[in-house]
């Protein structure tokens, strides 16, 4: 287990409580949360990634270090013929996670990547009636997710930075954008597409685009993590098809089949059908944060047990993700269309600039300045206090 | 312990079958008064238990029932800490030892201060533990509160981390500070009844959903009946309804028949339904 931020926690969590794996070491940059684990829980712990591949024997790793850090390490693992599971998004180089996805076909390895909504009984269940076009042909997709993540101008880890894989596009669009892709393929192009900050300095608190899909289908994405509207990360699709529409999220799916329009699939009838999470979800082993964090660990300790080198959300799907990520920040890049018919590419802040800005605002911020400044403001207030006297 | 326990999950918009319901009962339940409300509905009809999370809207309800005491007669609340969501946020705002100053009390050089630097600078578990509860329960103050919960999601995660010590801190903090029994919620009963017996938690309160459809029941229901039957502890269950997907006299019922069973945490809306299930519990429960 490498990489022990909120994710990797829970996954270190769910993995150890599997039947049939045995997790042996973890590894991590901080020190703190290394120390209290190895006296704790008997863990092996280590501080360097290279040496727990070479001490620790591994037959798989889990990696959900921050996702500039991912191409490297899954290297380095498949290099040790070690099987890999990877956080999403997988790698922010397209060209390298295909690269990565042939070293390990070439090697035999089973690879994973944790798009858990495709592990989501709701999710699954409107695969199945698209694979039997229950609505027809898919005309359009409206993907979107929401959620109550950056709610005022601060924060400084990995995840508030575009570059190193953070920000509203690759922790939040990549869920939809990844369903879409295993609804749809990927997207044969991109317009419109919005990356915009509202409070974050360095990287987009909320993403709007338009994808085609050869011409037939179209999706959009809108996409806010800067909303305490809702109560936590909320993920939904709503489909139009020829013959119907679906809604769907985690827990529920609304189907809308039109009549006269051919035989409904098993258990489904013309007009409006709902189900369920308590009927669409299958019992995992060990229960943490919903079964689809449980069944994609039980999914990928399976798949190594078998060799099963080719399975749900491999790095081969993946990659199709990472490449419709790229194409989103291409064509955001590439600005907008003004009155006047010219496309006015927007231009970003120099890096050094941006870089400045945040120095200051650390500054500003800092508990020690703060300080000062109370210090400052309650002197001046005295100050005046004995001259109006 | 009361046979019916008042849940909160209503109040904060928490359905586990529907986001639509959820953003209607989180319109609904907006302002305090509404909450009081129902929990009025539910003391009059006799369900005096309030098993809640520590959700600062309950600090509100806190002040509400300890301003009244005749009025709250015997009105008991049931605290399930920590309230995760604003945990999990923070951990993405200021990764995971940020998150931790954040919450352990740092103004001025008492006590608490001392203790929670002290405590993260020595990754001293039973320093922060016990901190983190004692910051939780600074709204019950003055209220009565036997069992004192901690929340599955914690317990679950300190389950698959094999954190096991950090459930015998929880429980002696809890009984020797303030004098309450320990209660753990899980998704995994079985499980966490082997490691609790490991740690030497004796007759611990356990809530864990148990229903007839088996949701959200780790281990399977036949595991769950074993437990119910050969172990010592103290069972409540919850989702007994499995979020609407059983029909209320069924899923009465059902639970009513588990052996050993000591009560059933329930959340509702209305007086109606509350009133329902009570005579549905009545009906069926026979001690």
């Amino acid at each position: 287990m490498v990489g022990l931020g909120k994710m990797g926690l829970s996954h270190l969590s769910m993995m150890r409580a599997t039947p049939g794996v045995d997790v042996t070491s973890v590894c991590d940059a901080s020190g703190y949360l290394l120390g209290g684990l190895r006296r704790y829980t008997g863990l092996e712990t280590y501080s360097s990634f290279e040496k727990m591949l070479d001490e620790a024997d591994l037959d798989a790793v889990i990696i959900a270090t921050p996702s500039n850090l991912h191409g490297p390490m899954v290297r380095a693992a498949l290099d040790k013929g070690v099987h890999v599971f990877c956080e999403k998004p997988f790698c922010l180089d397209p060209d390298e996670g295909a690269e990565l996805a042939e070293v390990a076909r070439a090697a035999g390895l089973v690879t994973q990547v944790g798009y858990h909504n495709r592990f989501v009984g709701a999710f699954r269940e409107v695969k199945s009636l698209l694979d039997q076009q229950a609505i027809g042909e898919v005309v359009h997709i409206l993907g979107e997710a929401y959620g109550p993540v950056v709610l005022k101008p601060q924060g400084s880890t990995w995840r508030s930075n575009r570059t190193a894989g953070g920000g509203a596009l690759y922790d939040y669009a990549a869920h939809p954008l990844n369903l879409i892709n295993w609804y749809l393929g990927e997207p044969t192009g991109a317009g419109g597409t919005v990356l915009r900050s509202i409070y974050s300095r360095s990287t987009d608190d909320a993403v709007f685009t338009t994808l085609e899909f050869g011409g037939e289908a179209t999706a959009q994405l809108c996409v806010n993590w800067s909303d305490e509207s809702v109560r936590k990360m909320t993920t939904q699709l709503t489909i139009w098809g020829t013959r119907g529409r679906i809604y769907v999220d985690r827990q529920e799916c609304h189907l809308f089949l039109r009549s006269g329009m051919g035989e409904p699939p098993p258990g489904y009838r013309e007009g409006w059908n709902v189900r369920y999470t308590t009927e669409l979800t299958e019992p995992v082993q060990f229960y943490l944060r919903g079964e689809e964090y449980s069944a994609q660990l039980e999914a990928f300790a399976q798949r190594v047990a078998e060799g099963a080198v080719t399975g749900e959300n491999d790095f081969d799907s993946a990659v199709v993700t990472d490449r419709s990520l790229l194409l989103m920040r291409s064509d955001a890049a590439r600005g907008v269309t003004a009155p006047d018919g010219t496309v006015a590419a927007s231009e970003p802040l120099p890096g050094w600039l941006v870089q400045v800005r945040e120095w200051r605002e650390e500054l500003l911020s800092s508990p020690a300045v703060k300080k000062l400044r109370a210090r400052f403001d309650a002197g001046r207030a005295r100050l005046t206090g004995m001259r109006g006297r | 312990m009361d046979r019916l326990l008042f849940g909160d999950n209503q109040f904060f918009g928490v359905n586990h079958m529907s986001e639509e319901k959820a953003r209607a009962q989180q319109m609904r339940f907006q302002d305090t008064d509404a909450v009081m409300a129902v929990l009025d509905d539910a003391y009059d009809e006799g369900v005096r238990t309030f098993m809640c999370t520590t959700h600062d809207r309950i600090a509100e309800v806190c002040d509400r029932v300890r301003a009244d005491p005749q009025r709250y007669d015997g009105f008991t609340f049931f605290p399930g800490m920590p309230y995760a969501h604003k945990y999990a946020n923070a951990v993405t705002e200021d990764g995971m030892v940020g998150a931790l100053r954040r919450f352990v009390p740092d103004t001025g050089f008492g006590d608490a201060a001392i203790r929670g630097t002290r405590s993260i600078a020595r990754k001293d578990i039973d320093g922060l533990v016990t901190l983190l509860v004692d910051a939780e329960m600074k709204m019950f103050e003055g209220l009565s509160t036997p069992v004192i919960f901690l929340q599955n999601v914690v317990v679950d995660l300190l389950l698959g981390l094999e954190f096991r010590e950090a459930f015998a801190i929880f429980a002696e903090h809890v009984r020797t500070r303030y004098d309450a029994e320990p209660g753990f919620i899980t998704m995994n009963m079985p499980r966490l009844l082997d490691v609790l017996d490991d740690v030497g938690v004796e007759n611990p309160v356990v809530c864990a959903n148990i229903n007839k459809i088996g949701f959200r029941m780790s281990g399977g229901i036949e595991a769950y009946d074993e437990a119910l039957r050969t172990r010592r502890f103290r069972a409540i269950a919850m989702s007994v309804f499995a979020s609407g997907a059983i029909p209320p006299e069924e899923a009465i019922q059902w639970v009513c028949e588990r052996p050993n069973l000591e009560a059933i945490v329930f959340g509702a809306s209305s007086r109606r339904n509350i009133r329902h299930t009570r005579e549905l519990v009545d009906t069926y429960w026979r001690t």
